[in-house]
């Protein structure tokens, strides 16, 4: 608990564009060291992007992102390579290298950034992919996986290099109930064992509280409510309530920006 | 009307930032410390892909073309009772011009599009974005080797073509129509000079086989990451590469063989 005030990433007053539409507005957030923050919020609201933000990926448009104290996207690129290397970050589409074996996939970042020896290699590689469940799959091609499967082995190679900082882009989508129960105890085991921060979008409300420290909410380019999970679940806050509940209908917008429908339906009739 | 400006200026804004993008892809790539222990199994493999695999299509035209040449460059000379100069005719013809701009236009066709394909579905994939957060350059792993593996294989291709080609024309003139073999080989040897034509010929290979790879790479790299993107993306690279290969041959040809 002394850790409480230790802020590992902190975003400033961060506004992004894509095109004409504002993904960002003013936000701003800090992710604490050492704990797992969920970032939650309806499809389309810019959690990827938000990701790929911090990752130095993207260059805000106005605003700042800053990870251990240094500004992402005003460090040169050399350095920016060097932060990565202590960040690891769960694509949501699993992102693994298309002409290496699953077991190489894990091995890179080990064979890049460590002068470890290929035996050594060969057993943390024999670690990783047993803390995911796919030991057995180490010789596959990533497209003789499945999509959970993909996912778990690139969530393998995120945690190669037990990095300090990990961001988890829907991990849970597309597992089975068994996969999920034990994606969930190996985040939190990384966690609480190792004392990764830990950072993960997800649409999976239940999973995700489950074991967040705290959590996010975004809508619209700005943070809707934010807080540890009891209090989020409590929240009298009719919007927070819908996206907490799931349901259809409520203040927060299930469709993407557009003209009203009896517009568009009758508009052009007449 | 002003649309119409507007639109125009519009695109001509893209097309310059898309050159400073492509030079800005060229040093990133290809400015860097060297590291021969990383960078040479990774050449090592693009140069299978791109020289060697290429080999096969490089040859047979090559070959076919020679013997083209053989029997165009006979019947026409037959004519004046020069016969004999048709060795020197399909020797300078390969050398100075057929063997570096088909070999470039093949090149394209064959290998400048898988690597824009490649790298393009590399982009669609995140594979690229994965090697980013990583903290591995994707310019200097997936990029600057093809480039080097492209500029390397393109003046050996263009080799082997006028080898083969000049083989295949001595197939035709001599093994086939007849032609005494020692002034078909004497009449070439006679004719091609090095410093002018092997040379000249090599320079423009060097040329053409940097403009195709810089092309596909940048093709690729800056591809809209959807599955059209990558089809025009690999549209583009053959067609603006076939262009940029006929134009810089004239160009070249005029710089080197135009001072009459
Ligand atoms: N490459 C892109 N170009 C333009 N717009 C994009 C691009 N990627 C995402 N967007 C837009 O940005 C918004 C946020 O996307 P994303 O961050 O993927 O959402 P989320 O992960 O929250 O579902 C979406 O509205 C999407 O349309
Ligand atoms: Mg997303």
């Amino acid at each position: 608990m002394t850790l409480i005030n230790d802020t590992h990433i902190e975003v400033n007053n961060l506004s992004f564009c894509r095109g004409e539409r504002k993904i960002f507005d003013d936000l701003s957030l800090t992710i604490p060291r050492g704990k797992i923050t969920a970032i939650m919020g309806p499809s389309g609201t810019g959690k990827t992007t938000l990701l790929k933000l911090i990752g130095g990926q993207l260059t805000p448009d106005q605003g700042s992102i800053s990870v251990d104290g240094e500004v992402v996207h005003t460090l040169s690129r050399r350095r920016l390579f060097e932060l990565r290397a202590k960040m690891g970050m769960l694509f949501q589409s699993g992102a693994l290298f298309t002409d290496m074996t699953v077991s190489e996939n894990v091995a890179f970042p080990l064979r890049v950034h460590t002068d470890l020896p290929d035996s050594v290699i060969g057993d943390l590689v024999l670690m990783k992919l047993n803390a995911v469940g796919l030991r057995g799959a180490s010789e596959l091609k990533p497209a003789e996986l499945s999509g959970g499967m993909a996912r778990r082995a690139a969530l393998a190679r995120a945690i190669a290099l037990d990095p300090d900082f990990l961001m988890y882009d829907e991990p849970f989508a597309g597992q089975d109930p068994i996969a999920m129960g034990v994606l969930i105890n190996l985040i939190s085991h990384l966690n609480r064992a190792l004392g990764h921060t830990s950072v993960i979008v997800s649409h999976d409300i239940q999973e995700t509280l489950s074991i967040a420290d705290y959590v996010y909410l975004i809508s619209d380019g700005k943070v809707l409510a934010q807080g540890a999970p009891d209090q989020l679940n409590g929240s009298e806050d009719p919007r927070v309530e819908q996206f907490m509940k799931g349901r259809p209908d409520g203040p927060v917008p299930f469709h993407y920006p557009a003209q009203s429908f009896e517009e568009q339906l009758f508009g052009g009739s007449q | 009307m002003i649309q119409l400006l507007q639109k125009l200026g519009a695109k001509s804004v893209n097309r310059v930032a898309a050159v400073g993008r492509a030079g800005q892809l060229l040093s990133q790539s290809l400015i860097a410390k060297p590291a021969p222990m990383t960078m040479l199994p990774l050449l090592v493999r693009q140069l299978y892909f791109i020289g060697v695999l290429s080999l096969v299509i490089i040859i047979v035209s090559g070959l076919f073309i020679g013997m083209v040449l053989g029997l165009q460059g006979y019947t026409i000379l037959v004519d004046y009772g020069s016969e004999q100069a048709v060795g020197q005719m399909v020797a300078l013809s390969l050398v100075r011009e057929l063997a570096p701009v088909v070999t470039a236009l093949l090149f394209a066709g064959r290998a400048g599009s898988a690597v824009t394909a490649e790298i393009g579905l590399m982009k669609a994939t995140e594979q690229l974005a994965s090697y980013e957060m990583i903290g591995v350059d994707p310019m200097r792993r997936i990029i600057a080797p093809r480039l080097w593996a492209g500029f390397i294989s393109m003046p050996l291709l263009s080799m082997i073509f006028a080898i083969v080609g000049i083989w295949g024309g001595s197939l035709v003139a001599v093994d086939w129509l007849g032609i005494f073999s020692g002034s078909f080989w004497a009449n070439m040897q006679a004719s091609v000079s090095f410093s002018e034509d092997v040379l000249n010929g090599v320079i423009k290979s060097l040329v053409f086989g940097f403009v195709v790879i810089w092309i596909a790479v940048f093709q690729g790299n800056d591809c809209v990451p959807t599955s059209e993107g990558i089809s025009q993306a690999t549209t583009r690279t053959v067609v603006y590469s076939s262009l940029a290969i006929l134009g810089l041959d004239f160009l070249l040809t005029a710089m080197m063989f135009g001072d009459f």
